[in-house]
């Protein structure tokens, strides 16, 4: 069942990319004062909301963990923060090229860039620390707790750097300010769809594999009581 | 309640009473810190008017290192005679063990930071006693901030392989919005522009109230699971 669904998802969102790819690239035209680089966002943006809404199922199964103990949540949050973790590293990357070639530099520590880095380096703490901890159920509630502080984190982090001091260079988030053509809301909306598609398959990917490891541990352990 | 609160006093001046003893934790944090600071002068060569827009900054790198140290012997030091579990199965709410212990540390830090301050500032000649009070209270404030989650940390990594390098990995990024509050209000204090410092100082209070209803609350699956 979990198969089909893998298979059916990843098949899904393979086509709807192309379809979606090809409206972008060839369909709509470049963006007026910055030409096709202009495109980023129909990548870059998305990246960033499907990292989110990941980083919020994780969240919400670490808490359905804590109160469970079923080891279910546990393998639903790793496998959403790896995945969310891919993604943010998406929105990073794309970011960084977008800025190089508008801003002429890769990186600057303004509003949006830092808080995007300090949420991928509170979970990578996350992803470090689980493999230090040998046993099972130590480890899912050592790291239902960390995702927790994690996720109370991200409003001080987007609070701090909103500071009257600090620098910033990126520009007024265009989704709010309404400064994005209504030509461009389809491919927007449908680029954020197919990759919430593409991140469900690899969130049952992963799902699947934290099953057949916790099997092998306890087969292990069997074997160990024999 | 205040079983719970009394049981928490007494943690702290248990291990307030240990560290005096041996002073392991305080030598080796002080020393740390004056070594950072003694690096800075190396590794900065400003003017004046230039290290004071820098001041705060490099105050509170001194102190988050420093309190690294700290905090990670909190809960490592019951380790050994399996001292962690007795504490656990004693009557005591977790809660009031993890209160106890953030006391002691943030005690210890602040003791730390207070010997640090005028050796930073004669070391780089910096007019700081105009603005000690309110520097003290920012300090309080933050310092709270550092050790409260830096406690909770050292709980959830005692068991954990290569403990000493995960400390810093998960505690640092937590703690960016705490700082970067802590290192305006500081240097707009030293420099004696302190009249807009609400917004910063609202981030480190709600930092501290987060984290410790926060921590207060989940210490329990930590501790007992």
């Amino acid at each position: 069942m979990r198969d089909k669904a893998i298979y059916i998802l990843g098949i899904l969102g393979t086509l709807l990319m192309i379809w979606n790819l090809h409206t972008i690239f060839v369909v709509l035209p470049g963006e007026a004062a910055q030409g096709q680089i202009g495109k980023m966002l129909f990548i870059h943006v998305p990246a960033a909301i499907t990292a989110y809404s990941y980083y919020a199922v994780a969240v919400v199964c670490s808490i359905a963990f804590l109160v469970t103990k079923n080891f279910k949540y546990d393998s639903v949050a790793v496998s959403s923060i790896e995945v969310a973790q891919v993604f943010t590293l998406v929105n990073l990357v794309t970011g960084s090229l977008w800025g190089h070639v508008i801003w002429g530099i890769w990186w600057t520590w303004d509003l949006r860039l830092t808080s995007q880095f300090m949420c991928f380096m509170l979970y990578l703490g996350y992803l470090l620390m689980r493999p230090a901890i040998a046993e099972a159920t130590q480890r899912a509630t050592m790291s239902a707790i960390l995702a927790i502080f994690a996720a109370a984190d991200i409003p001080l982090v987007v609070m701090a750097i909103r500071l009257h001091n600090v620098r910033t260079q990126h520009p007024a988030p265009v989704l709010e300010t309404g400064g994005v053509d209504a030509t461009w809301w389809p491919p927007l909306a449908t680029g954020y769809f197919v990759l919430m598609l593409i991140a469900a398959a690899l969130v049952l990917v992963r799902l699947r594999q934290e099953t057949v490891r916790r099997e092998i541990d306890s087969l292990r352990r069997e074997l160990h009581a024999m | 309640m205040k079983q719970g609160l009394l049981a928490a006093l007494f943690i702290a001046r248990k291990d307030l009473r240990t560290e005096f003893r041996t002073k392991e934790a305080l030598n080796a944090s002080v020393s740390f810190a004056l070594v950072v600071l003694m690096l800075f002068s190396f590794a900065f060569d400003l003017g004046r008017e230039e290290f004071y827009d820098i001041s705060g900054g490099l105050l509170w790198l001194v102190y988050v290192f420093a309190g690294a140290l700290i905090v990670n012997r909190s809960f490592i030091r019951e380790v050994p005679n399996d001292c962690l579990d007795v504490l656990i199965a004693s009557p005591m709410p977790p809660w009031a063990l993890f209160l106890g212990k953030t006391i002691a540390s943030f005690v210890l830090l602040l003791i730390v930071e207070l010997i640090s301050l005028p050796v930073y500032g004669l070391f780089n000649n910096l007019q700081w006693v105009h603005a000690f009070w309110p520097l003290f209270g920012v300090m309080t404030l933050a310092t709270w901030g550092i050790t409260i989650t830096g406690v909770a940390f050292s709980a959830v990594t005692v068991n954990v392989r290569l403990r000493e390098l995960m400390l810093p990995v998960l505690h640092y990024p937590l703690l960016i919005p705490l700082l970067v509050g802590a290192m305006q209000v500081s240097t707009a204090l030293i420099k004696g522009e302190a009249s807009d410092i609400m917004q910063e100082l609202r981030i480190v209070i709600a930092f501290d109230l987060i984290f410790t209803s926060l921590a207060l609350y989940l210490i329990e699956f930590i501790l007992v699971g």
